[in-house]
């Protein structure tokens, strides 16, 4: 029997004593091990935490000729900015009301979509409309986007020749501000709702079938089934997702907003972040919107800290 | 059956399937009109009216676009974007992934706690901007991988994953003289093929579709990936590039970005289907928490 395989037989019996003294070598043994780590951890250490220290700038006066170690510090300056801003409060507004819409009509929509789908008896139908509904999460927004403007625009879109053909007058869908969130709501909707089902379906499909049965025999119909057996069965599943969803709340979708923004629906879409890359990235207010940055991240940490709480207290398993 | 379906469980059987029916081709619909369209002949695009079935196949849309210099090497940069970054983004999650599913790891509890509190909160977009551009990976590729190389959620669920392989078959091959190399790499990645299966795609799709990265930090056209250029050609409407072309052929705007969007999207839609038998037991096995 050679040293490492006595080790291993150490290890596997794990009596006390024994196995306390080796630790030590068992580290060394594992050397490997932790090898394999500092890739990973030196991407989190740069990618991650180093932009966490850079926040700092938002307490600065950052110039990009002094660096971030020599800039002026200037306290609360940029937050008292923003907090006394009336466009910041419009951002705010905007995000809020973007998520808000999203809540209501969003987030039911997967739920509703995995109750029918699993209420269809022909398999090989069920499978063919999930390839289907699926298929859009894997396109990016730059396509919907495109798609979006080549469907809707006003030149040539193919809507409006529609409507001009049937002796309506041209809508411009893309640049009425009050367009402008049905219509995010609607990509969303179009986009990811048929993937969203998976994790429904998933969890109905845990449902023990001799549950339905016992509930027929009672004389129940289909929907005192919805009622007492599927609903239940996804209920824990709604309400984390639905908490997460809470938790995000400043979490617009970014590229999303961004493809769809333009000078004329600004004014009510325009969300954090694209606020931030507009007037950090683009106009250069590197510590203003730093601190805007911060102020989102620091929201969003507590609601989502705070859903989880929630979530616990309602008897669920907690996210994290 | 245990029972006789009533009128009312009819109805709504019936009622169910047109309804699904119509969500699948509310879904299918702009990818036909807008495949159709760009095969279209000229004439049938003119007359109007949406076009779900073009009358003769013309190809000439499609061969514009890739007679464009600009177009194709755009391409040409994203699928050495997908293939770069998708192995990038493998090799290093189930790097870190591996060793933080070992429990007689010391310290994993922290790296644990330090990953999943870069889900929760983040720098932001500006700091994140200023590390890349301190790095000098302005305009380079790496912009375009390495700020995104691991995915947080994507560690935790493949962790999760090599957390269910049992224990038990470490020991074995431990026995049988494998160290921890060894391990992983003939016995926990040969077990872990749905999930990275999964991740594959997951990750593939993300490189295929980045778009907001390579705005930030490409500034230099010819390092554009596909999604900037069809964001410039649709939505900026620039497709001044190819009015030589659609002159002679006698094609408009319209038929070019279609032929565009198809070209870009393509590729995608045709890994999906080998794939979705993996995802949804990948991507449920490892969501479930460990």
């Amino acid at each position: 029997m050679n040293v490492r395989s006595a080790e291993a037989a150490g290890r596997a019996a794990e009596t006390g004593v024994l196995y306390k003294r080796r630790r030590g070598k068992e580290l060394l043994m594992d050397w490997d091990l932790y090898l394999l780590l500092v890739p990973g951890l030196l991407f989190f250490l740069l990618f991650k935490y180093v932009p966490m220290w850079g926040v700092v700038i938002a307490f600065q006066d950052y110039s990009p000729f002094k660096g971030v170690l020599h800039s002026d510090w200037v306290g609360l300056k940029h937050f008292v900015n923003l907090f006394t801003y009336d466009k910041f409060w419009a951002i705010f507004r905007n995000t809020i009301l973007i998520s808000f819409y999203n809540l209501i009509f969003f987030f039911p929509a997967p739920i509703l979509l995995a109750l029918l789908l699993n209420e269809l008896r022909i398999s090989w139908f069920k499978r063919s409309v999930q390839t289907i509904i699926y298929l859009p999460h894997f396109i990016s927004w730059v396509v919907v986007a495109g798609m979006t403007y080549l469907i809707l625009g006003t030149q040539g879109g193919i809507v409006n020749e529609l409507i001009q053909a049937s002796g309506g007058e041209k809508v411009a869908f893309l640049t009425t501000p009050e367009y402008f969130r049905t219509l995010i709501v609607s990509q969303s909707i179009w986009k990811e709702a048929g993937w969203g089902t998976i994790i429904f379906l998933a969890a109905l499909s845990g449902v023990d079938t001799q549950l339905y049965e016992a509930a027929i025999v009672d004389g129940a119909g289909r929907w005192r089934q919805l009622w007492h057996i599927t609903l239940p069965a996804i209920r824990s599943t709604i309400l984390i997702l639905l908490i997460l969803r809470l938790g995000n709340i400043l979490d617009v979708g970014f590229e999303h907003i961004f493809l769809m923004l333009n000078s004329t629906v600004n004014s009510v879409g325009d969300v954090f972040e694209t606020y931030v890359y507009r007037e950090g990235l683009i106009g250069g207010k590197f510590s203003y919107t730093t601190a805007v940055g911060l102020f989102k991240s620091l929201v969003g940490l507590v609601l989502v800290a705070g859903a989880n709480w929630l979530s616990q207290k309602f008897g669920e398993e907690g996210v994290f | 059956m245990l029972y006789k379906p009533t009128i009312g469980t009819r109805i709504f059987d019936v009622c169910n399937v047109l309804l699904l029916l119509f969500f699948a081709g509310v879904t299918l619909l702009p990818f036909l009109y807008i495949l159709a369209t760009s095969l279209a002949p000229l004439t049938q695009v003119l007359r109007g009216g949406v076009i779900l079935w073009p009358e003769s196949l013309t190809w000439d849309a499609y061969r514009t676009i890739f007679t464009n210099a600009h177009f194709v090497h755009s391409l040409y940069t994203t699928v050495i974007l997908t293939v770069v970054g998708t192995l990038t983004n493998l090799v290093l999650t189930v790097f870190m992934a591996y060793p933080l599913a070992k429990k007689r790891l010391k310290g994993r509890r922290t790296i644990l706690f330090l990953v999943v509190f870069t889900i929760l909160f983040s720098g932001g977009m500006i700091p994140t901007y200023m590390v890349v551009k301190a790095l000098g990976l302005m305009n380079t590729m790496g912009a375009l991988i390495l700020p995104g190389a691991i995915s947080a959620f994507n560690l935790i669920i493949m962790r999760n994953f090599f957390q269910s392989i049992p224990e038990e078959l470490e020991e074995a091959a431990k026995i049988d003289g494998c160290r921890n190399l060894g391990v992983l790499f003939r016995i926990v990645l040969p077990l872990s093929m749905p999930a990275l299966a999964t991740f594959t795609l997951f990750y593939a799709v993300g490189h295929w579709n980045q778009f907001f990265a390579a705005v930030m930090y490409i500034t230099k056209s010819n390092l554009w990936p596909i999604q900037v250029v069809l964001r410039q050609m649709i939505i900026e409407g620039s497709t001044q590039d190819f009015e030589a072309a659609m002159g002679e052929l006698k094609i408009i705007p319209a038929t070019i970005k279609m032929a565009a969007i198809i070209v870009a999207t393509v590729p995608i839609l045709f890994v999906y289907p080998f794939l979705q038998k993996h995802f949804t037991k990948g991507v449920l096995l490892g969501s479930v928490k460990g």
